[in-house]
């Protein structure tokens, strides 16, 4: 046990220290704020996919309510810092349009079908999941051939970038969004049952952890959590290297973008804080005296919906401009309408999904199992 | 076939291929250049924030 902990710790420290040394302090702060993530959301079982289908399902409000105390807190800290800092942190602020809702409801159905969102594709992969080691690759291909049509997507229609700040100053703003926060909350409180509305202490702690977290990650990149875009770069980067002229693209050849593809993935701020997070997971399964049993063997065609799911997870996710970490998480908390939209959207395709589960995944027998 | 891959072996695949991302990229992308990198927290250091979020279009 020793020697294995002793491995988990020279990863992830090593990882660090290797990104503190080749890319500055910034890369090894933002490589141990995903660690973090990767701690909090698989050593404290905090997440979205799977409360999203529990409020659904089970009545159970608490994994749900937990968010929300995590996005408040987020929202409470991040509307002032913005407000005081708008030339060195910037919101994670997108436009509402037809492809953004169309993505965001597609994305709530994948998630369910996967068995994990943006976040919980790097926790269930880092953590050993097999099933999520399908969908990250998916998601990594999938959020990438999204980006090569995102402009087509987007011009089906969009309204400008519209965020409460905005339209209402930042101090109402805030007060607003708390309250929709509230609202939500009253109703996930008035869906789930007697017993299954409080979050238990594990998830209170999570959600201050997670909170903080996402504070740190605005406070040292200068923008909030994110998970696609890195997956996505990193798409580019396979493709690139296997003699695709990205440069033809529009999304590719902007400057920006063509920044990041032509820099090292060291540099890019999601790609760092995406592989922090895959260590953390990893570092708590290792960590445990005993890893846990894997998932339940599929049918070789549910394997291959799972695949295909993913694959359109990734690519929904970059029509919808984020998943539920980048729109839903860090675009509520910093103000942006398309956050409020995306949570409409994805939780009524979420509904679809969780339909559609027991339909395309089907256990194998034991005898045709290969997981 | 009905051997089970374990957890920690696919976590360790997992790793792989985000080692073999990085790998691929440091052999095209080069090594970050240490002179340009951005001081330790965008808050406060008076740049602007240069990273992409998948916000972005």
């Amino acid at each position: 046990m020793f020697l294995r902990r002793a491995s988990v710790l020279l990863i992830a420290l090593g990882f660090t220290l290797f990104a503190f040394v080749m890319a500055g302090p910034r890369a090894g702060l933002l490589v141990m704020v995903g660690l973090g993530f990767g701690l909090v959301l698989e050593g404290l079982r905090f997440g979205f996919a799977g409360p999203w289908r529990m409020i659904v399902t089970d009545r159970d409000g608490r994994g749900l309510i937990a968010q929300l105390i995590a996005i408040a807190l987020v929202a409470a800290v991040a509307f002032p810092l913005l407000a005081a800092n708008p030339g060195e942190l910037v919101p994670a602020h997108a436009p509402v349009g037809i492809a953004m809702i169309l993505g965001a409801f597609v994305f709530g159905a994948m998630m369910q079908l996967v068995m994990g969102c943006g976040s919980g594709t790097l926790v269930n992969a880092g953590s050993g999941n097999l099933v999520g080691l399908i969908a990250l690759a998916g998601f990594i291909g999938g959020s990438f051939a999204g980006s090569l049509h995102l402009g087509w997507w987007t011009g089906l229609g969009a309204l400008p970038v519209l965020s409460l700040q905005g339209m209402l100053g930042a101090q109402l703003g805030l007060i607003v969004t708390l309250a929709g926060l509230a609202l939500v909350a009253a109703v996930t409180v008035a869906r789930a049952a007697p017993g299954k509305r409080m979050p238990p202490r594990r998830l209170w702690i999570a959600a201050l952890l997670i909170a903080a977290l996402a504070l740190a990650n605005l406070v040292i990149a200068g923008q909030p959590w994110g998970i696609v875009y890195g997956l996505g770069l990193w798409g580019a980067k396979i493709a690139q290297a296997g003699g695709m002229d990205l440069g033809a693209t529009a999304f590719w050849a902007a400057e920006g973008n063509a920044a990041r593809l032509s820099s090292s993935i060291l540099t890019d701020v999601t790609s760092l804080t995406n592989i922090g997070l895959l260590i953390g997971a990893f570092a708590v399964m290792r960590w445990r005296a005993e890893p846990g049993a894997q998932t339940q063997p599929l049918t070789p065609a549910s394997y291959g919906a799972v695949l295909g799911a993913a694959l359109i997870l990734g690519y929904s996710a970059r029509m919808a401009f984020g998943c539920n970490v980048g729109a839903f998480f860090s675009g509520i908390s910093t103000g942006s309408l398309h956050g409020w939209v995306w949570l409409v959207a994805a939780f009524a395709g979420s509904m679809l999904g969780i339909k559609l589960r027991p339909v395309l995944l089907r256990p194998a027998s034991v005898k045709g199992a290969f997981a | 076939m009905s051997a089970r891959i374990s957890r920690p072996m696919v976590a360790l695949l997992a790793l792989g291929i985000v080692a073999a991302i990085l790998a691929l990229d440091l052999a095209t992308a080069g090594a970050p250049d240490l002179f340009t990198a951005p001081s330790a927290f965008a808050l406060g250091s008076g740049a602007a924030p240069t990273g992409a979020h998948c916000t972005g279009s």
